[in-house]
């Protein structure tokens, strides 16, 4: 499969097989309680949604389809808010290096960003509403290309805003539009 | 006019006072199906005629507020633009960000002597308009190209504002000694026309603006003359004839507006290189543009192969270049670099216009191919959805007593789904030749993309997690330029991080490890939990 160039040579001088390891921070253990809750929030207004046509609906055989479909409902909920936030929350990583950002997102579909940190343009974070609830904030990294911003979901507010710090004296160091 | 002192503050300017005779002109077109309306609305009241007058005369007043509204001001650092009567907005960009320059002359413009300036200050384009000078005389929008895109380089201009209409520019653009041409039109290429599709596109445009034009009017396709016979004539005719005899027109059609359509777009078109380190494209019959692409903002360039072109040994090319997106229709003028024409001299120009060692690979060497899984996952994505729908059918077919012609269609489009996606496999690879990470893609139309590895900013991996059970990954690499990220679709992780490794040296470094022999799945085989209960 390696016709070319060896992939990496090893002491004893025998090409062994590289792989990208995962980066190596967990953003905050809250962050599954978020998900759980805000993802709790949306099957709490379909079953609610359900459960009111359920009371005013009288006859019988639409009942039984209502009940199925209510029940269905619940199951799929218990089964989505008991495996993605774990699931999501192992997935999830970040790290910073010296020389560049590397993060890890996603759950069924695995995401990983690497970003030089002499190629970023700008660093924001944010909190919504409910991530202030749990005291978690997102940190976005943005380079000068469109499709790469690294997002960083998650993180403990505090590690967020020394995240930032960080990143802009690195970035305000450097030099050039970074194209 | 003086130059003035380089302290003294730059006056603010209006553009030509010749685009007042444009801007009725454009308005009045603008305004067509309102104007329209009034008249028809008038007619009924008896007045029509002062009513229309009346709307004509609130146009050209506009037209005039509008070039009254507009002003400019180019200093040594920075070009303002001021619009907007009631809506003020002032566009400032600073010089040295300056990265193409667009000078277009519509026909209105070329028999006044005039044309557009568009002036691209880098990735945040496509949100607002930009900076838009609309009318300066030809002769100085051209030397304003030329002054705004050597302004960077060492060798400073004399601090003018801008320069005086006379001297350099005409002269250099045209008959230069030392700028270096890379293509010019070949008329014979014309015959690559019909398979460009862009007749198809030009037909149906047509086509949607006439009925557009009947619904205005208010007029019944149904009593027109032409209409009419043509209807009696659909009646009395056998089905087949009708079929051969449309089909032969369509195709007649389409060539003949696809040939118009290649004359209008790329009539002398020429490439060339300026010593002053720009790129220019001119082209066009009746609009002909100037495109200048400052070489430091070249990133790449993509080969492309539409697949009717494809079959006839055409391709085209674009430039990948940061301050140019690539964009949807005219916006997509502004990155051509090559029209429609023989594979392999588009090539030969594709070496030149890139530069590094071992160009001659970079444009025409062979690719990696992906492996035998990244065909396999082809296979299912391109057949899935169809054997979805022949399915459908068949069963509609079995109990709901559908015609069974819908089936036997939709096996038909299966069996075109299973080749395109077998040709999408054929053109996945990809390669790093010289200086350029190279990956190709795509079957309707296929892209060979060379990206500078300077300009690759970042990586993103993919897995799904199909991807994941087949052992494949997804890279894309991404960039400031044309599409912001090239991919590298279904590889095998080992060669991805190679591939990744020998692009941007030392990046992805401190994140490796050696593999494991067994860590194949490493995240599947960390959860176990996870993943099971997830079925």
């Amino acid at each position: 499969m390696t016709d070319s160039l060896p992939l990496s040579a090893s002491p004893d001088g025998t090409a062994r097989a590289l792989r990208l390891r995962d980066p190596a921070n967990l953003v905050s253990s809250r962050a599954i309680s978020f998900w759980t809750v805000r993802a709790g929030i949306g099957w709490l207004a379909l079953g609610a949604l359900q459960v009111v046509i359920l009371i005013f609906t009288d006859t019988s055989s639409h009942r039984s389809v209502n009940e199925i479909v209510l029940a269905v409902t619940v199951l799929l909920a218990t089964v989505h808010l008991s495996v993605m936030p774990r699931w999501r929350y192992r997935v999830h990583r970040w790290e910073l290096t010296g020389t560049a950002c590397y993060a890890q997102s996603g759950w069924i579909t695995r995401q990983r960003r690497i970003a030089p940190l002499s190629r970023i343009q700008t660093v924001d974070s944010e909190r919504g509403p409910l991530e202030q609830l749990f005291s978690l904030a997102n940190v976005t990294v943005t380079t000068a290309s469109a499709a790469g911003p690294i997002k960083i979901r998650g993180l403990d507010a505090g590690v967020a805003d020394r995240l930032v710090d960080e990143l802009s004296t690195i970035t305000s160091a450097s030099t050039g539009d970074a194209t | 006019m003086t130059p003035p002192l380089p302290l003294v503050e730059v006056p603010w300017r209006r553009l030509s006072p010749r685009m007042l005779l444009i801007h009725p002109v454009r308005e009045v077109i603008r305004f067509i199906p309102a104007l329209l309306g009034v008249f028809l609305a008038g007619r009924s009241s008896g007045q029509g005629h002062w009513w229309s007058l009346a709307g004509l005369a609130v146009v050209l007043v506009v037209s005039v507020m509008r070039w009254v509204s507009t002003r400019f001001q180019i200093t040594e650092d920075q070009i303002s633009l001021r619009t907007g009567l009631v809506r003020r907005r002032t566009i400032a960009a600073p010089a040295d960000r300056v990265r193409t320059v667009d000078v277009t002359e519509h026909p209105l413009h070329r028999v006044l002597g005039l044309a557009k300036v568009s002036i691209g200050t880098g990735t945040s384009d496509r949100k607002r308009e930009g900076l838009v000078l609309d009318g300066l005389p030809t002769a100085e929008a051209r030397a304003l190209r030329v002054e705004l895109l050597h302004r960077g380089q060492p060798a400073a201009r004399p601090g003018q504002p801008h320069p005086p209409a006379t001297g350099i520019p005409a002269a250099t653009n045209h008959a230069g000694v030392d700028e270096v041409e890379l293509l010019k039109l070949d008329p014979s290429w014309v015959r690559f026309a019909p398979f460009t599709l862009s007749g198809v596109v030009t037909a149906v445009a047509v086509a949607g603006f006439a009925w557009n034009i009947l619904n205005q009017a208010q007029v019944n396709a149904g009593q027109l003359g032409p209409v009419q016979s043509a209807s009696r004539y659909l009646r009395d005719t056998p089905l087949w004839l009708l079929v051969v005899q449309l089909g032969i027109g369509v195709l007649l059609i389409i060539t003949v507006l696809s040939i118009v359509g290649y004359l209008l777009a790329f009539w002398g078109f020429r490439l060339s290189r300026h010593p002053g380190g720009t790129l220019q494209i001119t082209r066009g019959l009746i609009t002909t543009r100037a495109t200048s692409i400052e070489d430091r903002r070249l990133r790449g360039a993509s080969l492309s192969e539409p697949i009717l072109l494809r079959a006839v040994g055409g391709a085209r090319m674009t430039a990948i270049a940061t301050g140019l997106r690539v964009g949807r229709g005219s916006e997509r003028g502004g990155t051509v670099l090559a029209p429609p024409a023989p594979k392999r001299r588009i090539q030969q120009v594709a070496a030149q216009v890139l530069h590094g060692p071992d160009m001659a690979r970079v444009v025409s060497g062979e690719l990696r191919q992906h492996g035998r899984n990244a065909r396999r996952r082809r296979l299912i994505r391109a057949v899935a959805p169809c054997s979805v729908i022949a399915l459908a059918f068949a069963a509609l077919w079995w109990w709901a007593e559908w015609s069974g012609w819908l089936a036997l269609a939709s096996l038909v489009l299966l069996a075109v789904s299973a080749v395109l996606g077998l040709d999408r496999y054929r053109s996945l690879g990809h390669a790093l030749h010289g200086d350029y990470l190279v990956t190709r893609y795509g079957s309707l139309d296929r892209r060979r993309a060379m990206i500078d590895t300077d300009g690759i900013i970042g990586w993103n991996l993919r897995e799904t997690i199909f991807q994941r059970r087949l052992g494949l990954i997804s890279v894309a690499a991404t960039t400031a330029a044309g599409r912001q990220s090239y991919g590298l679709t279904d590889l095998e992780p080992d060669e991805a991080i190679r591939v990744a490794r020998a692009a941007t040296p030392g990046l992805l470094d401190p994140f490796l490890v050696v593999a494991e022999p067994v860590s194949r799945r490493p995240f599947l085989a960390r959860s176990p939990r996870a993943s099971s209960s997830s079925r």
